[in-house]
């Protein structure tokens, strides 16, 4: 049992060494948020990703496209099918060929994915001084750090320090490895009006932007948890009905 | 697992009846585990959620003038739209249903009379019946005629003469006896789906 | 009735069995069959094996009814899996996960093999079989990891197959070839997804094989020493199915683990990233199982004679495992078990370390003290194999063997 529990540790070693070598690869440690998605039993506040969702809407998708994301897929933040049909059809949406060959616009529906900003990264580049806006539909999962990371980097804008040379357009923001950030700070206090009356402060929608953004890089997780737990629960017992069989199997041999 | 109890006792143990439930309840968690696990890898294969959600469709009838038709893309197949005219109608309606090879009234395959919708495939063996596009043949009822095997539909896109078993679908519908899935949902607007 | 049952049954099986004698080739490979009474935990490792690599063939196939293995749209094909298949988030966090299992389990098995001399005579080829296996599987994972299309997918097969091009004259033809193109690119995508799904087929095959040659002279033991008789073995089942279905179950609580809480984990997040032709990412990391081979790749910073020093980096990286090859004959030692080898059963522990350091040194960006230690322990591994191995063997006492599995032995302890 002891060489079991060694090899447990050095794996378990191996692993963390990588881990941490991969995290200490950052500017500054990230601090940590507390997010209602945290630990095995985390899950997600929908009230949060709907005002994130509005931040989203008002501020980030003049530049940021979401291309994972359907308009059906808000149901699953709380939205009913009749807000739903609603937003999507605040939105116009490019369709066609039609009978004279041409693309036309026309009024968004659930099953559409929600549109982006730009037509293709082309005309996103020339929009932004040659900066491409990445998709936000993952961000979440495509930065080390995830949920904190993004935040950090919401409200990590400020002066540069004294002698800090900046480069021309960029932004300084403390998170961002080198420091010199091509996107502008995006958020200030009441930006956005929330509908259900929270303070829009850069905290608050910051917080409720990354929980949006989370939810929409990984829908799942409220699912994953919930059914991990029970299956978790099954193999202990499994495990333990396993072992007395086999003990009480044995028992003759040992 | 029963088994094992013959193999190593036919002697009766005293801890004998233990082993046997244990191995019971090991052998039931096992079963019970693996067809838990086997459901949502099965279920994978079911309508994933974007086709769930292409399956309605929104057709708006304003364009479409009295006599002509419509094709339109409902759920991987078409769906014919015919704006009746009166004539067709009347026809439609006059015919004995007693002497039709899937009796079905006129009345039971529409919501409103001007307007028929059904699936567009052949209910013989599947091709798309002429009878769309005008210049199409559309057969001596005035209603759809098949190219593959000459399957002949009336005016309210029922089987006349040909092989084909069935009136055409309504959509939506697998039996007869089910309601067909469309609604009006607006000033000349129709939801399928 | 229930008299006539069983008789049914049994007539059937009789009638099948005088045909193709499937139940009887069952009855004695896997129930009647006599093992060692002495296993340790150790010896789960096969059946996990075993396990995984159905696990992962099931759930590829069940991943290859949705996935679309083009560059433009396989990205997008996998978002769909994780978003609107039913479950398909479980099916790709099992299959993506199970990759990583799949290798702890086989690494764990090979250290196995190499603490209790299981590749020491008469199991050669058995072992040779295994690290076969390995190198399929190690080509396996490598072009699956490049299916979905992301940053690191996209830059880990620039980087690999571009390896191919320090074969003197011929190297860039061959890249060229493997790539079908000028780089990677679509072609490539659908080769290497055509050949992902082929490979774990052969896998099978030689898995097979190396069954059989298990089976020919049984299972190695903790003690090293050939079973001599009835009082050494046990009947397969129900000793070692029950025994391998507990350590089934506390495997599936790990492996399930990572899948429900931190599917994530093992991964990296440029991978969520769609690739990028035209953009590196900042540091070029390869799965955690494949980074002691590149640490031992990146390690070799200076040419050896007239070989350059990517050459010989991929020279050395893969010798590592075809060094393996040799081990049977490498290894002079007349007792099998480091149990009864007092400087080996020492001197295995500093493999473990070295290849951990490995490991850690191929997560890290080939700078200052990383490449330091990389170097030391690269050379270590060599001298390991080719010094120590012969040299040990020779030079220690090996501690008295007992007579007989059977008695006086430890018993293996629960």
């Amino acid at each position: 049992m002891a060489k079991r529990a060694f090899a447990a540790a050095t794996v378990s070693a191996f692993v963390l060494a990588s881990a941490i070598a991969w995290a200490a690869d950052e500017t500054l440690p990230l601090p940590r948020q507390e997010w209602s998605f945290d630990g095995v039993f985390g899950t997600y506040d929908r009230a949060s990703a709907q005002r994130g969702f509005q931040v989203y809407k008002e501020v980030c998708s003049v530049c940021h496209p979401v291309k994972h994301l359907h308009f059906r897929d808000l149901a699953e933040i709380g939205y009913s099918e009749d807000e739903v049909k609603a937003i999507a059809g605040g939105y116009q949406v490019t369709d066609g060929p039609n009978d004279e060959g041409q693309m036309y616009q026309r009024p968004g529906r659930a099953s559409d994915p929600i549109p982006g900003p730009f037509p293709n990264d082309q005309a996103a580049r020339a929009a932004n001084n040659g900066a491409l806006p990445p998709d936000q539909s993952l961000i979440v999962k495509a930065r080390a750090g995830g949920p904190d990371y993004v935040y950090a980097i919401l409200t990590g804008y400020k002066e540069p320090p004294a002698g800090f040379k900046m480069l021309e357009g960029m932004n300084y923001n403390e998170y961002f490895a080198g420091h010199q950030f091509a996107m502008p700070p995006p958020l200030s206090d009441n930006a956005v009006t929330f509908a259900d009356g929270t303070p829009a402060t850069v905290p608050q929608m910051a917080h409720d932007v990354v929980t949006f953004l989370t939810w929409a890089a990984e829908p799942n997780l409220d699912d994953r948890h919930r059914s991990g737990l029970k299956v978790i629960l099954f193999l202990v017992v499994a495990a333990g009905v396993f072992y007395a069989a086999k003990r009480k199997i044995w028992a003759p041999i040992h | 697992m029963a088994d094992v109890a013959q193999q190593n006792g036919s002697e009766a143990h005293p801890g004998e009846t233990r082993r046997d439930f244990l191995l019971l309840t090991a052998g039931a968690i096992g079963g019970v585990g693996i067809v838990a696990t086997i459901w949502p890898f099965v279920d994978t294969l079911n309508p994933a959620r974007d086709t769930l959600a292409l399956s309605t469709t929104e057709v708006d009838l304003a364009p479409i003038q009295i006599g002509q038709r419509l094709t339109v893309a409902w759920r991987g197949q078409p769906v014919f739209i015919a704006h009746r005219t009166p004539e067709e109608i009347k026809a439609a309606e006059a015919v004995d249903i007693s002497q039709l090879r899937d009796p079905q009234k006129d009345s039971d395959r529409v919501r409103k009379p001007e307007w028929l919708i059904v699936v567009g495939v052949c209910t013989h063996l599947g091709c798309i019946p002429l009878g769309q596009k005008t210049g199409d043949d559309r057969g001596p009822f005035g209603g759809w005629f098949c190219p593959c095997h000459g399957s002949v539909y009336d005016t309210s896109a029922r089987i006349r003469q040909g092989p084909a078993p069935l009136n055409l679908w309504l959509p939506g519908q697998v039996e007869q006896a089910s309601q067909a899935l469309y609604k009006f949902t607006g000033e000349n607007v129709v939801t399928i789906g | 009735m229930a008299d006539n049952r069983p008789g049914a049954a049994a007539r059937i099986i009789r009638w099948i069995d005088y045909r193709l004698p499937f139940v009887q080739f069952l009855n004695h490979e896997l129930n009647e069959y006599p093992t060692p009474r002495n296993l340790s935990y150790w010896w789960n490792y096969g059946s996990l094996s075993g396990i995984m690599l159905v696990i992962m063939i099931v759930t590829g196939i069940i991943l290859a009814t949705q996935y679309t293995p083009s560059s433009e749209l396989a990205f997008e094909s996998v978002e769909r899996i994780m978003r609107d298949v039913n479950y398909g988030w479980l099916v790709r966090y099992v299959h993506m996960n199970g990759g990583s299992m799949f290798f702890a389990i086989v690494y764990i098995h090979l250290f196995r093999g190499l603490y209790y001399g299981s590749y020491k005579t008469p199991r050669e080829l058995l072992w040779i079989l295994g690290v076969i296996i390995l190198l399929l599987l190690i080509a396996t994972a490598f072009m699956g990891y490049v299916l979905p299309w992301g940053q690191m997918s996209y830059w880990a097969a620039t980087v690999i197959t571009n390896l191919f091009s320090a074969i003197p004259l011929i190297g860039p033809g061959i890249v060229t070839f493997l790539w079908g193109g000028f780089a990677v690119g679509d072609p490539t995508l659908h080769r290497f997804y055509a050949l992902h799904y082929l490979l774990p087929f052969i896998i099978v095959a030689v898995v097979l094989l190396h069954l059989v040659a298990l089976h020919r002279h049984g299972s190695n033991n903790p003690l090293g020493i050939d079973h001599k008789g009835p009082q050494d073995t046990i009947p397969f089942h129900p000793y070692y199915t029950i025994k391998d279905l507990f350590g089934l179950t506390v495997f599936l609580l790990i492996y399930t683990f990572f899948v429900f809480y931190a599917p994530n984990y093992l991964g990296e997040p440029d991978n969520y990233i769609p690739a990028n032709p035209m953009q590196t990412p900042n540091h070029i990391v390869p799965e955690w199982y494949l980074l002691p081979y590149y640490a031992i790749l990146r390690s070799i910073t200076f040419p050896i004679l007239f070989i350059s020093s990517k050459l010989a980096g991929v020279i050395l990286a893969f010798s590592s495992i075809f060094i393996l090859f040799f081990l049977p004959w490498l290894d002079t030692s007349p007792v099998r078990s480091a149990r009864f080898r007092p400087i080996y059963k020492w001197v295995f522990w500093l493999l473990v370390i070295d290849v951990i350091a490995l490991g850690w040194v191929g997560a890290n960006p080939p700078q200052g003290i990383v490449v330091t230690v990389g170097q030391i322990a690269t050379f270590y591994y060599f001298i390991h194999m080719l010094i120590l191995f012969p040299l040990i063997g020779k030079l220690e006492r090996p501690l008295p063997l007992p007579s007989s599995i059977g008695a006086g032995a430890p018993m293996a302890k629960p």
